[in-house]
């Protein structure tokens, strides 16, 4: 069976659909609202202000998340900034800019409709934060201060010193515990959803495990949001949190749910280059960093061994500020990145196996002062001299791109509704705003918008005309879910092999990060679809999950995590060997300009590619949601 | 270089804990010390034993998760760093190094190293925000906030809620950890209209939780891996005693 989709686009002009759509929505009456129980997994800056806010409205909310706290969701990372179309500088910001900004930096692969309303409701999502206290960084005159980012000539984005995800997560979790404390929001913590289920094809609740205690439990409900966040740990070296992972996304993926852009993962520029084998993670350097200090490589391949300081200013190649002179160091990160990677390909890279390139304050420092530059950035330089020992205040920061963010994720319509009637999914999880490429501050932006503004109306939509009946989830679909996650944790227990479930973890990373990292080509793509089977083979066969089911078991954990990578890790690849162009955070050698450029295929290509699971990652089926652009028209994209 | 560790083991809440010896060979100083900790975890299941659990999330100093105390001190020797932040070059070689979950009534131990911390919510759901739906907000910039205040807002509201300032001190206070939430609004003409109701409910709670009292040692201050300072304690002390004695409106 073929599925077409509905992206279910209001029609009229650009500016005024979302009015439009959220009159047309239909109501669910408040004295009615707290019969229908919503069930939220994740609460990131999506899924707390999605729970916050459904719960205000009057419905009955059950939320969870793996860590301890819901504060601690992966969002409490984010450090740069968040952006809002607010023009408080006056530079001429706007939300047609904002918008526009964001559909180029995307390389035209995302949906007009939803970026547009994207820049809407960037607005309000600064007013709400503001009012719940989030100490956003000031002027002396007592208004808010903004910063650029990568991808935009305009100041348009809202900080809290380096920890705006932080600040903009408690803001979240404070709103969400009000909820919890009057008692309209059940709140899970250390629980692990494991499968979605479906009655009469709708989304109707999930399973997930009690991490401390291992009990397996089903739970019931009228809608099912996911705000899981992003997939980036298939790459085992990545910024995300440890525990970041792709299980439900692809459990509900499993149970139908179209999979859309896969291989649309983003390489951030400025990253702290590995050290060694035993590295766990890497860790980012705010992109805000570029706004003051600049990247170079020693001209000469033969100064590369050299200490920076050695080397004098008229043999150093700042060579973001040469190739591209009207962005220079804030292009978009899927050009830095991809420069930096030519740079060291080309024998220029410094530091350990010539995998790095200088990130200068040197100027800043000069023109500037110590103080002001450690007020901007003080947090990040003590950061990077825990790490490497090093001092950003006297010598250059060494840095190398990384794997931050995933474009990728579930397809959903404009109602934030995926393929799966019933099943919602918010933030990094779907695959909505951001395109082949996300702009610099907003993730936190998206996330904070589908929770607090766009969410809370369409799943009153959905309510209002699904008509299901009620469930208790003591019914044969539950019973049989349950079943099923027992078993799988069995067969995870009863491997009794050799190897433990991170060194598999590690292999599917390295192997992705080589074929399918920041360049791509067929020959390699198709080898790692070939090897990709085997090690999952191998993990069945040879995994070994010590200790029992009915603990907290981190083994265990892990191995569930890891074995959903390694079906996961083939998709992505498919994927990618599949889109035969280059655009955005997805580099195919094959499809590039002499300069080295990405080349876009827009003839064949200018669409979403949403995956529907057969059985077999290997047998996926494409569906393709073409993309329409009415409002900004496909250009070559240039930061010249 | 070459280390010796004593972990604490433990098998669940009600099981009876133990330090276990380890010995760690080529243990290089780029290594954080959870890396340190892999390490050790793959280690044991090469050999068909159970890993160490310990908690951690992010790696990066700022989403609270890791809580280990190493050699007496929460969070290890480093000023103003995160277990997960610290690296093994602060060690030297030989090092024999004690790590132990946060020591405290209100936080029972899961399992080895990890702990539940889960006072801490309840703590906050008691008055740790601002009454403010979705959609009732003014413009942000409708209400000029003085840099100074504003600064001091956020001075407090770096807290990362992992329990340190708990596990230094001698009295179990969680004084630090709530003081940094009422001080954060208290800064903030968004905080004033609950100030009084928010810190009487939630010492309150800190309270009842079974945290003890503060008596002035600042150990809690001197642990804090964002450097919260106990100004925020004497602050939430100030409007706890107003609060009591003016009452809450
Ligand atoms: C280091 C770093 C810095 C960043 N800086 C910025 C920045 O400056 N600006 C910006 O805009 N963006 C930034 N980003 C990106 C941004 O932080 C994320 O995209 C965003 O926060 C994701 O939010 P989320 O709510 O979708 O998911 P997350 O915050 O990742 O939350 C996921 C939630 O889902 C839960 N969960 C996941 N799986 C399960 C499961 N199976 N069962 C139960 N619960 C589950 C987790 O417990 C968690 O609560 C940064 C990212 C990183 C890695
Ligand atoms: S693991 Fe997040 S603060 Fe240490």
């Amino acid at each position: 069976m073929t599925l077409t989709l509905q992206a279910k686009i209001p029609s009229g002009p650009l500016q005024g659909k979302w009015d439009k759509h959220k009159f047309e929505c239909k109501l669910v009456n408040p004295a009615n609202k707290r019969k229908f129980n919503i069930i939220v997994v994740g609460t990131g800056l999506a899924g707390a202000s999605a729970a916050a806010s459904l719960a205000e409205l009057g419905y009955n909310v059950r939320a969870f998340c793996f860590q301890d706290s819901a504060r601690r969701a992966h969002s409490i990372a984010a450090q740069g900034g968040i952006n809002a179309a607010k023009n408080y500088q006056n530079d001429g910001d706007s939300v047609y800019r904002l918008f526009y900004d964001t559909i180029k930096g995307g390389d035209y692969r995302s949906r007009e409709a939803n970026v547009y309303r994207l820049a809407q409701v960037s607005v309000n999502i600064i007013d709400q934060c503001v009012a719940q206290g989030v100490p956003f960084a000031r002027e002396y005159g007592g208004t808010l201060a903004n910063r650029s980012f990568g991808g935009a000539q305009v100041s348009r984005t809202f900080y809290a010193r380096g920890q705006t995800g932080q600040q903009l997560l408690l803001g979240a979790y404070s709103a969400l515990s009000r909820q919890i404390g009057l008692g309209t929001v059940a709140m899970h913590e250390r629980h692990e959803m494991l499968d979605l289920v479906l009655v009469d094809g709708h989304a109707r609740g999930i399973v997930t495990r009690d991490l401390v205690s291992g009990a397996i439990d089903a739970w019931a409900a009228d809608a099912v949001v996911l705000a899981t966040g992003g997939y980036g740990n298939v790459f085992f070296l990545s910024t995300n949190a440890q525990g970041c992972n792709v299980t439900a996304t692809w459990r509900a993926h499993k149970k139908g749910a179209l999979f859309a852009n896969p291989c649309y993962t983003q390489i951030h520029p400025t990253c702290i280059p590995r050290s060694g084998d035993h590295q766990s993670k890497l860790t980012l350097m705010s992109e805000s960093l570029r706004n003051d200090g600049r990247v170079w490589v020693p001209k000469d391949a033969s100064d590369t061994g050299k200490k920076p300081a050695d080397i004098a200013e008229a043999d150093r190649d700042y060579y973001l500020e040469r190739m591209y002179p009207s962005f220079g160091n804030l292009v978009p990160r899927d050009i830095a990145s991809r420069a930096a990677k030519r740079m060291c390909d080309d024998g220029k890279g410094v530091g350990p196996g010539g995998l790095g390139v200088y990130l200068d304050f040197g100027d800043a420092v000069k023109r500037l002062g110590t103080e002001i530059v450690g007020e901007r950035y003080g947090n990040l330089f003590e950061m990077y001299q825990r790490i490497t020992d090093d001092s950003p205040y006297q010598t250059p920061m060494r840095i190398y791109p990384a794997v931050h963010y995933t474009m990728g994720g579930l397809w959903v319509d404009y109602n934030l509704m995926s393929n799966v009637q019933g099943l919602h999914v918010i933030g990094e999880a779907n695959f909505s705003d951001h395109g082949a490429n996300r702009l610099g501050a907003s993730a936190l932006m998206q996330g904070l918008a589908d929770g607090y503004f766009v969410l809370p109306y369409t799943v009153g939509q959905y309510l209002a005309t699904s008509n299901q009946k009620k469930l208790t989830g003591s019914e044969s679909e539950f019973t049989t879910a349950v079943a099923a996650t027992k078993a799988r944790i069995g067969q995870l227990l009863a491997i009794g092999g050799k190897r433990s479930p991170s060194s598999f973890h590690k292999e599917l990373g390295l192997l992705l990060w080589d074929k399918c990292g920041m360049g791509r080509n067929a020959a390699g793509l198709q080898q790692a679809l070939a090897k990709i089977p085997s090690i999952r083979e191998e993990f069945w066969g040879n995994c070994n999950v010590l200790g029992d089911g009915d603990s907290y078991n981190v083994a265990l954990e892990k191995a569930g995590r890891v074995a959903d990578f390694l079906e996961f890790g083939e998709l992505m690849c498919k994927d990618a060997l599949e889109r035969n162009e280059s655009c955005g955070g997805h580099f195919r050698e094959e499809f590039q300009s002499e300069g080295g450029e990405a080349q876009r295929d827009d003839d064949n290509y200018t669409h979403v590619s949403a995956w529907q699971y057969t059985g077999d990652p290997a047998t996926a089926v494409l569906i393709k949601e073409p993309l329409i652009f009415e409002e900004v028209h496909p250009s070559t994209r240039s930061y010249k | 270089m070459n280390l010796t560790l004593k972990v604490w083991r433990q098998k669940n809440a009600q099981a009876a804990g133990a330090f276990v010896d380890y010995a760690m060979s080529d243990v290089s100083p780029d290594m954080s010390f959870l890396e340190m900790l892999d390490g050790l975890n793959e280690t044991l299941q090469a050999k068909g034993q159970e890993p160490v659990a310990f908690d951690h999330d992010c790696r990066e100093g700022i989403c609270g998760t890791c809580s280990l105390v190493i050699n007496g001190i929460p969070h290890g020797p480093d000023r103003a760093t995160t277990t997960c932040q610290l690296h093994m070059r602060k060690f030297k070689a030989g090092d024999v190094i004690t790590i132990e979950p946060w020591r405290a009534a209100p936080f029972a131990v899961i399992r080895d190293l990890v702990v539940d911390r889960g006072a801490f919510e309840r703590i906050q759901r008691r008055g740790g925000f601002v009454s403010v739906g979705t959609g009732h907000a003014p413009d942000a910039n409708a209400m000029a906030i003085p840099k100074r205040q504003a600064d001091l807002a956020m001075d407090a509201a770096q807290c990362i809620g992992c329990g340190a300032c708990v596990a230094a001190c001698k009295n179990a206070s969680a004084m630090l950890f709530v003081g940094a939430k009422v001080s954060q609004y208290a800064h903030l003409p968004q905080g004033q209209p609950e100030r009084f109701r928010r810190v009487l409910a939630m010492v309150e709670q800190h309270d009842a939780e079974g945290f003890g009292a503060c008596t002035n040692y600042q150990e809690c201050e001197a642990v804090c891996p964002k450097e919260i300072s106990v100004r925020v304690i004497g602050e939430m002390n100030r409007d706890y005693l107003r609060a009591v004695l003016v009452g809450v409106e």
